[in-house]
């Protein structure tokens, strides 16, 4: 511990959203000069402290401390002052403005924006130097790729003089090259006195970069450790409140007939963009087929359409050898009755309503089943009924089935979906991000349950952004980039090296060298 | 997980009654107070102005049976809303539709009066819902197919069918050699029987027409919770994303929602020509359409509440006219202030004091939690 007082220190900060405690007795120090962890589940309570100190949110109680001063930070403004940026997870950048642009938002200093612009473009030149944070200031920002937009939002928060940056999961839309990258950059600033925040819940990142962590649970903060101190095992065990397990277990795979063949398929979206290029995939009984890539190059519209949602614009989709694409049973109504299950990438937007009941939840999409329907009246005993059977089978909690879906945790709504997916016993279930917003404790079960419909021969295609996920669950994967399947490969085979270059469009074969220039160009 | 952990972060409960008493209740007082320093200030008594609204409204048989009249009105319109809302629609045609539902009745009553009673008021009746259900399923269709904008079209459709209802009534259905835009009056035969004719009540325009509300009603929360029909509108009105995912087509849904809010509007012309003016004249529908927007929102939506809300409006419409008989300095126009006030308050108003009100129950729900 050096002399100096530390960074960021915070004393007992408690906030309570109405009867929710949502951070508990918070207290946290930060040295100067070192890269922080802050690590939790969903949930926990780490964006809500963040937010805190970021002065979205005002403590109830307890006290900021900024360099040893007490601060007291009512609003983003006087964070800034403080020396505080932020870069969160959803980029708070004008797509139609240059990077200059942005980057001088809100601090245009005068009426007249010349001056400024000149001022900016000089401060900009010296920021980049001095922390080897590449970037043309005359790009619109809209056609940027989303790792340089990330350090568009560095800049901008260097730019008002940030001494310490908080970084809110930055890693969740880069591929691991880029994220690599930003780890460089990191670095950089560190080495340069800076202090950085890094949010995550991913634990390879926390043991990769950062020198101190502190583990949130429920709202409290468990533990602040040296990360050479610990390991992944033991951060997931503080995590989670007892010891999990982060390989899945599983034994070799017994592919089967194909029961889903994708020919051809080509989508142009109703913005004319073409976002699906040639896709031919095979699915197989009794396999996991992995789908990696950095969302938004295709995987979505690729599960869309397999779950009969979106038509594509060419191609044919063969179910069990028949083409499904021709006939009138090209919709999710009919192909849920031809045995085809769908958990959808985003359980809010798609999965479940939320305003609805667990047990109205349940029905949803098989709602016209006869099991659920007695003459023209819903049979609401057997909705419950069956729900009721999910929650004990899933164990989702709590154990209410007259709940609405919004009561229920992030995992515990996952797991409604995936219920009801696997319950309909499907002979091929899509599956899209499934443990996305999930806690550790709720992951190793899901996986658990995929692995297991594997065994009893079904066929199960994988969208997830997570490449570990992708790697650990699947026997074959396949890696998109820019509505291509640019390669597929068997699991065993599977590097997150070579994942990465692929996820980044680069094919296998191709040479490294190769490779980095495509990054720079970007 | 522990036990802890499942009710970490999970939203405190409101009671139910919060929601859908209290809070109606309140802003109706709020717009009661404000309403009330209004008279204060044009130089009546507020308290007095309460009194006579309220005996107006409820103090005697001829009272009642007015503001009946005007519930059963006020509960087509609120059921036809409500239809659409959850669908995630906002049909502000109602009136329009319920023009267009008189139409229908006029056109049945006037040329097939010749047709036994059994026979013609149920012809009569289904041609008001099928006016109505036409006039609001056209703009569902466009909003489903063409993406127009459902507010825009149905204000649009209002006005045309008011132009039609001009038409029709001054060059095709005017009575011969009559002087004003109505037709003849219709034969007995077509007329809704009247509460008076077959109970021991004085005379008013209450007729079976608030039956069919009640009944309506029912069929109402039957169909929305409890088919599989009225599943899918409220999954598209929720969540059209969730509604693709699941195979329902939101088009479908929107048209068939529209159509049944037209249908539901369109017994505002069996209650009022039917049952009442036994003939067709212009601008019947008297708003009704539109305060069953207000009708809708303050009643969540939910027959029960639209029944409550119905009812308060029937009310301030039969007590208003007679505060602004008896008050001197209250007019037809101080009335309409008040309705005014009371939409504010309850519908764009809705939620002003709803974070304080829940606030204080959550608090509550948790330390009755904490001492549990």
């Amino acid at each position: 511990m050096t002399t100096e007082s530390p960074a960021l220190e915070l004393r007992r900060v408690n906030k309570w959203f109405g009867p929710v405690h949502a951070n508990k007795d918070i207290s946290l120090s930060v040295n100067r000069g070192t890269i922080h962890g802050i690590i939790g589940e969903n949930g926990a309570g780490k964006s809500t402290l963040m937010s805190i100190v970021y002065g979205f949110y005002q403590a109830d109680e307890g006290e900021i401390l900024i360099n040893g001063q007490t601060c007291h930070i009512d609003n983003p403004q006087a964070s800034i002052e403080a020396g505080i940026g932020m870069v969160h997870q959803h980029f708070m950048l004008v797509d139609t403005f240059t990077v200059l642009e942005n980057i001088i938002l809100g601090v245009e200093g005068g009426a007249r924006l010349g001056e400024g612009l000149a001022k900016a473009r000089l401060e900009l030149a010296r920021l980049e130097k001095e922390y080897s944070l590449e970037v043309d200031v005359d790009a619109l920002v809209g056609d940027l790729p989303v790792g340089l937009r990330q350090r568009v939002e560095i800049l901008k928060a260097l730019y008002r003089g940030a001494e310490i940056l908080i970084l809110d999961e930055p890693t969740g839309v880069l591929t691991p090259q880029e994220a690599d990258h930003l780890f460089r950059i990191l670095n950089t600033l560190r080495d340069q006195g800076k202090t950085v925040i890094l949010i995550t819940h991913k634990l390879r990142e926390i043991m990769a970069i950062t020198d101190n962590v502190s583990v949130m649970r429920r709202g409290e903060m468990v533990a602040h450790v040296g990360t050479n101190e610990t390991s992944r095992e033991h951060l997931a065990e503080l995590m989670v409140g007892r010891s999990v397990l982060l390989q899945v277990e599983k034994s070799e795979a017994q592919p089967g007939n194909a029961l889903m063949n994708v020919v051809g398929i080509n989508f142009i979206d109703a913005d004319g963009v073409k976002r699906l290029k040639d896709i031919n995939l095979e699915i197989k009984a009794g396999e996991i087929l992995g789908i990696a890539g950095v969302s938004g190059n295709g995987q979505s519209e690729l599960l869309e359409i397999l779950g009969g949602t979106v038509t594509p614009t060419s191609g044919s989709i063969l179910y069990k050898g028949e083409d499904i694409t021709k006939s009138d049973k090209f919709n999710a109504r009919d192909l849920r009755k031809i045995g085809l299950g769908h958990v959808p990438e985003d359980r809010h937007r798609a999965g479940l309503v939320l305003p609805f009941t667990a047990h109205e939840n349940t029905i949803l999409g098989y709602h016209d089943a006869a099991e659920y329907n007695r003459g023209t009246t819903l049979d609401k005993a057997a909705m419950i009924e069956t729900c009721e059977s999910h929650i004990e089978k899933f164990d989702i909690r709590p154990p209410n089935p007259n709940l609405k879906a919004s009561g229920f945790s992030g995992g515990n709504q996952q797991k409604l979906v995936l219920a009801r997916e696997m319950e309909q016993n499907p002979d091929v279930l899509l599956v899209g991000q499934p443990t996305r917003g999930v806690d550790i404790g709720a992951i190793e079960f899901i996986h658990k349950q995929l692995i297991q419909m594997r065994d009893a021969g079904k066929a199960i295609l994988m969208v997830s952004v997570e490449i570990e996920e992708v790697m650990s669950l699947s026997d074959r994967i396949a890696v998109m980039f820019d509505g291509f399947i640019v390669g597929e490969l068997d699991a065993k085979d599977a590097t997150e090296t070579k994942l990465g270059l692929m996820m980044a469009g680069i094919q296998d074969d191709a040479d490294p060298s190769s490779a980095k220039n495509k990054e720079v160009a970007e | 997980m522990s036990e802890q952990s499942a009710k970490f972060g999970t939203p405190a409960k409101v009671p139910a009654w919060v929601n859908l008493a209290l809070i109606p209740f309140v802003n109706l007082m709020a717009a009661f107070f404000i309403s009330g320093i209004v008279i204060f200030i044009v130089g009546d008594n507020p308290f007095q102005a309460l009194e006579v609204l309220v005996y107006g409204a409820f103090g005697y048989a001829d009272a009642i049976g007015y503001t009946l009249y005007y519930t059963t009105n006020f509960i087509f319109t609120g059921l036809a809303v409500a239809i659409a809302f959850h669908c995630g629609l906002f049909n502000i045609g109602a009136e329009g539709q319920a023009l267009m539902s008189g139409l229908g009745v006029g056109l049945a009553a006037l040329y097939l009066d010749f047709l036994p009673f059994w026979l013609v008021i149920p012809i009569a009746i289904f041609a008001a819902a099928l006016f109505g259900a036409f006039w609001a399923a056209v703009p569902g269709y466009l909003q489903a197919k063409r993406g127009s904008h459902i507010v825009i079209t149905t204000i649009m459709f209002n006005f045309i069918a008011a132009s039609i209802m001009t038409y029709m009534l001054v060059e095709i259905l005017i009575a011969p050699g009559g002087q004003s835009p109505e037709s003849r009056e219709f034969e007995a035969v077509t007329w809704l029987p009247f509460f008076h004719d077959f109970l021991p009540i004085p005379e008013t325009p209450l007729n079976i027409s608030f039956i069919f509300a009640l009944l309506l009603s029912a069929a109402f929360y039957y169909f929305v919770w409890h088919t599989r029909w009225g599943y899918e509108i409220r999954v598209v009105g929720q969540n059209e994303t969730a509604a693709k995912y699941a195979g329902i087509s939101p088009a479908k849904n929107i048209v068939l929602a529209m159509f049944i809010s037209g249908a539901l509007a369109g017994f505002v012309g069996v209650n009022e020509v039917l049952g009442v003016h036994h003939r067709l004249i212009l601008d019947f529908t008297g708003g009704f359409g539109f305060v069953g927007i207000a009708v809708a929102l303050m009643g969540r939506n939910h027959p029960v509440g639209i029944f409550i809300a119905a009812l308060l409006f029937g009310a301030l419409y039969q007590g208003g006219s007679e505060l602004a008989f008896e008050m001197k300095s209250i007019n037809r126009e101080m009335v309409i202030v008040i309705q005014g006030l009371i939409i504010l308050f309850s519908g764009a108003l809705e939620h002003m004091f709803r974070p304080k009100i829940e606030a204080f129950f959550k608090r509550k729900s948790t330390t009755q939690v904490a001492e549990a």
